[in-house]
């Protein structure tokens, strides 16, 4: 029962996703095409707005909401930033969908992306296996 | 009614998905990301010996719970709530969309290449298998996708996260221009 709050802040983002229409590989052709401010227009006030909120955060020292202190983990630089981010953007445009919307895509009855998704499960468990062997 | 069978525009849009961030930190001090559920889900279904996915899955649940939600989304707003009209795409995408042979506009997505049966072909096996190993093989490489680097890494102003959301255009710059108009040939 303590996840129902992650169930429903997943099913608002899921909305959102789609009214935004972040989902659409066609909106993500034309990002990539710089054919329309939109996607910039998402990416970048959400940047915004996640930036103002964690300065808030920190400077008013802001806890959970069982009082918890909030950590935030420091993202630790390695090759697989530019590596696996090239991979990532290559299957980006292919697909026209990062992990988030492959979820809400398959809600909003596109059943064929589950095979992106598995293919994308099967891609990291080929990561996790090769791992010792790749540049970091 | 009609906000919520329309779209919504970027600056209605961008700013919620913004607030996500906080939302999961004061919740329940959880960084916003996504990519990491295939990694639960692959520890959680696949046996393996890799270290890679020797951890308590279970201890990270939130995050599948996160993603079955954003699945619940997607039915509500893109089935039970769906536009009924096509996408407005730019002229120029339009053009350029015509220019890869796609003819089908109606859907979010173009459902004259991604489905079921043009998953047989040269051209829907790479775009949908090979683009969707892509994505699960360089998000977990990169240590995040779209939402852990792009929105959140850059929100708390982590330099790998701009090297690595970066790189994403770059590889998708890459792919659309340079990559895209040879497979949409197949």
């Amino acid at each position: 029962m303590k996840n129902i709050k992650f169930l429903l802040l997943g099913t608002i983002f899921g909305i959102i996703l789609i009214k935004a229409e972040v989902i659409s590989w066609f909106r993500i052709q034309e990002m990539f095409r710089f054919q329309s401010f939109h996607m910039y227009g998402i990416i970048c006030s959400a940047i915004v707005v996640g930036l103002i909120s964690i300065q808030l955060i920190k400077k008013f020292n802001i806890k959970t909401i069982s009082g918890e202190e909030i950590k935030i983990a420091d993202k630790e630089f390695t090759k697989g930033n530019v590596i696996g981010g090239l991979m990532f953007g290559l299957g980006w445009a292919m697909t026209g969908a990062c992990p988030g919307p492959l979820y809400a895509l398959i809600g909003s009855g596109y059943l064929v992306i589950a095979v992106v998704l598995l293919s994308a499960v099967l891609g990291t468990y080929i990561y996790g296996v090769m791992r010792n062997k790749l540049p970091h | 009614m009609n906000i919520l069978f329309h779209p919504w525009p970027w600056y209605i849009s961008g700013p919620l998905i913004g607030l996500m961030v906080p939302a999961l930190l004061i919740l329940g001090n959880k960084t916003f990301g996504i990519s990491s559920t295939l990694r639960h889900m692959s520890a959680a279904c696949i046996p393996t010996n890799a270290k890679f996915f020797k951890y308590d899955w279970k201890a990270e649940s939130w995050n599948l719970v996160f993603a079955f939600g954003v699945a619940l989304g997607g039915l509500i707003a893109g089935y039970f709530f769906k536009n009924p009209n096509p996408i407005q795409l730019s002229d120029a995408a339009i053009e350029s969309m015509n220019q890869l042979g796609i003819k089908n506009y109606s859907g979010m997505i173009p459902e004259d290449i991604f489905n079921f049966s043009s998953l047989l072909t040269l051209k829907g096996f790479i775009l949908m298998v090979i683009g969707g190993f892509f994505v699960g093989f360089g998000t977990r490489y990169a240590g995040g996708c779209t939402s852990g680097h792009a929105i959140m890494g850059l929100s708390n102003l982590q330099l790998p996260s701009l090297i690595a959301t970066c790189c994403f255009f770059a590889g998708g710059l890459l792919m659309t221009w340079c990559i895209l108009p040879y497979i949409m040939n197949l």
